[in-house]
C-alpha cells in the first residue's frame, strides 16, 4: 500500500509559485526525506501534505484516501516542529494526550498509549513538568512523543532537529532512526542538511524552486546524480567543478569530481598549488588552487603532512567523474 | 545587571531620579487624602499639615456617604469600566487574531481601517451617538456608555494587539490544528495565554480614561440611577459654593478601584515581560 500519493501538486502565494507540479509515492514504511536549500519550498511541501496549506491544484492522498478537502486532524498525520511548539501551559503527559482527547478516545486508550511514549522515550521523570522546565532535548523528545501517542499513518518531521547543539542533533537523529525501525511507520523528515538526509533517508527527493530535481536512495543520488545541483548539494565536502577539465565536457559545462575521488599522484592530470590545509585527525581536506585558478577540494583519508603553498599534482578515475552540460543537466562522458 | 556595570553613583542617580520623580507624581495624590480627612478651615489655613487631633475630621465622608447614592455611582464606574474591558479586550483580541492569522483580501486595508480610529477623536461624533442613542433607547443606560467606550478603546486595542498576535509562533497554532484543536480553542487557549501581557497593557492604557471620564456621562447618561463616580462627584462642585471635603473625600475613594484593578493588571504585566526576557 502507497502512504502518500501526491498528482501534480501546485501552489502558489499570490503571483508567486512555490511548488511546481510536483509528483511524488511514498511507500508503507519508507522513510522520505525531503531536502533543499531554504527557500526552495520543501517546508510548503510538507505543509500542504499536513493541510495546514491547501494545494492550489492536484491531488494529495493518504493511505488511499484524497484528503484535499480534509483538515489536518483527520488526515491520519502526526507532525514535529523546528520549534517543537508544545503547548505551554499543559504538562508533558498533557501535552501527549491532548491529541487524543480530542479524538474522544478512551481513558484507558489515551493512559495506555501515553505511557508507551514516555518508556519509549525515555521521559519517565518529566510528565509532570512543564516544557519551559525542559532542555531542548528533552523538548523536541516530548514533541516527537505527541506524534507517536496517535499512532498516525504518516509521521511529518519539519526540521527537527535544527535548534539542537551539534552533539544532540547526531544522538536524536539515531533515535529517530531506531523509532523509525520500531514503529516501521511512513515517515517524511524535512531538512537542509545532507547529512540528516544521507544518513536516515531510504528515499531522498531533492528539491530546487518547488521542483523534484531528483529521487532516489542515498546511494544512488551520490553515485549517479542526475544534474549538477544534485551533484553538488549531496556529499561533504561538496564536489568540484571545473570548468577547464582535462577530459572532453560540452562547451560551458563542467566536469564534477568528488574530493574523495582526487588522489595525489605524479604525473597527474591536475596540477595545482596546496593554499589551505584542514586537519581533522580521521582525514585531511586540501584546498587546492589548480593551474587554471579554479579552486578544489581534496579529501586524503587518514593524516597527510602537505605543507600550504606547496606544489600538488591530482588524478582520478574516468568512470568517478561526472560531466554536466551548460544547462547543467548531467551528460555521458 | 552585571556586577562589573554596577556603578555606585549611577545607582545612586538613577535611584535619585526615580524617587524625585515619584514624590512628584505622588503629590498631589498625597494633597489630596490628608485634606480629605481635615476640617474645612484646616484645608485652607495649612492644606499641606498632615491632619493632627484639632483638625482631624471625617464630615467630608460623612457627607458623601449621606448623600446616599454614592455606592450606586461608585457600582455604575464599576459596571462601565470592568463591562468596557472586557468587550475591549475581547473583540479587540478576536479582531486583531483574524488580521494576523488570516490570510484574506483586503487584510491590510481592514488593518488601516481599524487603526483609523487611533487617529480621530470618538468626541467628534459625540452629537451623532447622542442621536442614535436616543433612537434606540439606550439613553440613560450604562450599555450607553460600555458601548460607546468599547468604541472608543478597539482601535488601539487592535492595532497593538494584532502586531503582539504575529509574533506568536505559527508552529504552536499549526500543532493545535493538527491535534484537532478548534480555532476557538487555538484563540483562546493557546494564543490568548502568550500575549497576556499585551492584553494588561491595553486594559490599563483604556482602564484610566474610562474611570476618569466626564463628557460622555454628562452627555449619554446624566440620570440619577445610572451617574458615574465622577458625574456623581460633581454635584459638591457648585458654581458659588464647592464642597471641598466633601469633593477630596469623592476624590480619594474614587482612587481605589481604579488601584486596585491597575494592581491585578500590572502584576500580569510585570510577569509577561520578564518571563519573555529571561526564556
Amino acid at each position: 500500500m502507497t502512504a502518500l500519493t501526491l498528482t501534480n501538486v501546485c501552489k502558489s502565494f499570490g503571483a508567486v509559485e512555490v511548488l511546481k507540479d510536483i509528483n511524488l509515492t511514498v511507500e508503507d514504511g519508507e522513510f522520505v526525506v525531503f531536502v533543499g536549500p531554504s527557500g526552495c519550498g520543501k517546508s510548503t511541501l510538507l505543509r500542504v501534505i499536513a493541510g495546514l496549506e491547501d494545494a492550489t491544484s492536484g491531488t494529495v492522498e493518504i493511505g488511499g484516501d484524497v484528503v484535499n478537502t480534509i483538515p489536518p486532524a483527520k488526515r491520519g498525520i502526526a507532525m514535529v516542529f523546528q520549534s517543537y511548539a508544545l503547548y505551554p501551559h499543559l504538562t508533558v503527559r498533557d501535552n501527549m494526550a491532548l491529541g487524543l482527547k480530542q479524538e474522544k478516545q478512551p481513558r484507558s486508550v489515551i493512559d495506555e498509549r501515553v505511557n508507551k511514549a514516555v518508556s519509549m522515550l525515555d521521559l519517565g521523570a518529566y510528565v509532570d513538568r512543564r516544557p519551559s522546565d525542559l532542555s531542548g532535548g528533552q523538548r523536541q523528545r516530548v514533541a516527537i512523543g505527541r506524534a507517536i501517542v496517535r499512532e498516525p499513518k504518516l509521521f511529518l518531521f519539519d526540521e527537527p532537529l535544527s535548534n539542537l547543539d551539534a552533539a544532540l542533533r547526531m544522538n536524536t537523529r539515531i533515535e529517530i532512526a531506531e523509532l523509525h525501525r520500531t514503529l516501521s511507520a511512513s515517515m517524511i523528515y524535512v531538512t537542509h542538511d545532507q547529512t540528516e538526509a544521507m544518513t536516515l533517508a531510504d528515499k531522498i527527493v531533492v528539491l530546487r524552486d518547488g521542483r523534484v530535481e531528483q529521487v532516489g536512495s542515498p546511494m544512488e543520488l551520490y553515485n549517479n546524480p542526475a544534474n549538477q545541483f544534485v551533484a553538488g548539494f549531496l556529499g561533504s565536502p561538496a564536489m568540484n567543478f571545473l570548468k577547464k577539465a582535462p577530459l572532453t565536457i560540452p562547451k560551458g559545462g563542467a566536469l564534477g569530481i568528488r574530493p574523495e575521488h582526487l588522489r595525489p599522484a605524479k604525473g597527474g592530470r591536475i596540477k595545482g598549488t596546496v593554499t589551505h590545509v584542514e586537519r581533522l585527525g580521521g582525514d585531511t581536506n586540501l584546498l587546492v588552487s589548480t593551474a587554471e585558478q579554479e579552486p578544489l577540494t581534496v579529501r586524503i583519508f587518514g593524516q597527510d603532512d602537505t605543507q600550504v603553498g606547496a606544489a600538488i599534482e591530482l588524478d582520478f578515475n574516468d568512470t568517478q567523474s561526472f560531466a554536466f552540460d551548460k544547462s547543467l543537466q548531467r551528460v555521458a562522458i | 545587571m552585571s556586577a562589573a556595570r554596577q556603578n555606585r553613583f549611577n545607582l545612586f542617580a538613577a535611584h535619585a531620579a526615580l524617587i524625585l520623580y515619584t514624590l512628584i507624581a505622588l503629590f498631589p495624590v498625597f494633597v489630596i487624602v490628608i485634606n480629605s480627612f481635615k476640617t474645612r478651615k484646616a484645608i485652607f489655613r495649612e492644606p499641606l499639615a498632615l491632619p493632627d487631633a484639632e483638625s482631624f475630621s471625617m464630615i467630608g465622608y460623612q457627607t458623601v456617604l449621606k448623600q446616599g447614592d454614592f455606592f450606586l455611582y461608585f457600582q455604575n464606574s464599576m459596571i462601565v469600566t470592568v463591562g468596557s474591558l472586557f468587550f475591549i479586550l475581547l473583540f479587540g483580541a478576536m479582531a486583531a487574531f483574524a488580521l494576523a492569522e488570516y490570510r484574506f483580501k483586503g487584510n491590510t486595508l481592514m488593518g488601516l481601517y481599524l487603526a483609523l480610529g487611533i487617529m480621530i477623536p470618538i468626541r467628534i461624533g459625540t452629537v451623532a451617538i447622542l442621536e442614535m442613542m436616543v433612537q434606540t433607547g439606550l439613553v440613560n443606560t450604562l450599555w450607553a456608555l460600555i458601548l460607546v467606550y468599547t468604541a472608543q478603546g478597539l482601535p488601539l486595542a487592535v492595532f497593538i494587539l494584532s502586531e503582539f498576535m504575529r509574533q506568536v509562533s505559527d508552529d504552536l497554532k499549526n500543532a493545535g490544528r493538527i491535534d484537532g484543536l478548534s480555532e476557538y480553542r487555538i484563540f483562546f487557549r493557546l494564543v490568548l495565554p502568550l500575549v497576556r501581557p499585551a492584553m494588561a497593557t491595553v486594559a490599563v492604557f483604556n482602564m484610566i480614561p474610562i474611570w476618569n471620564d466626564l463628557w460622555f456621562p454628562l452627555i449619554l447618561a446624566p440620570a440619577e440611577e445610572v451617574k458615574t463616580l465622577t458625574l456623581g462627584s460633581q454635584v459638591f462642585i457648585g458654581q458659588f459654593v464647592t464642597d471641598w471635603n466633601a469633593v477630596l473625600s469623592a476624590l480619594s475613594l474614587a482612587i481605589l478601584p481604579v488601584m486596585a484593578l491597575y494592581v491585578i493588571f500590572s502584576r500580569q504585566l510585570i510577569r509577561g515581560i520578564t518571563s519573555g526576557a529571561v526564556k
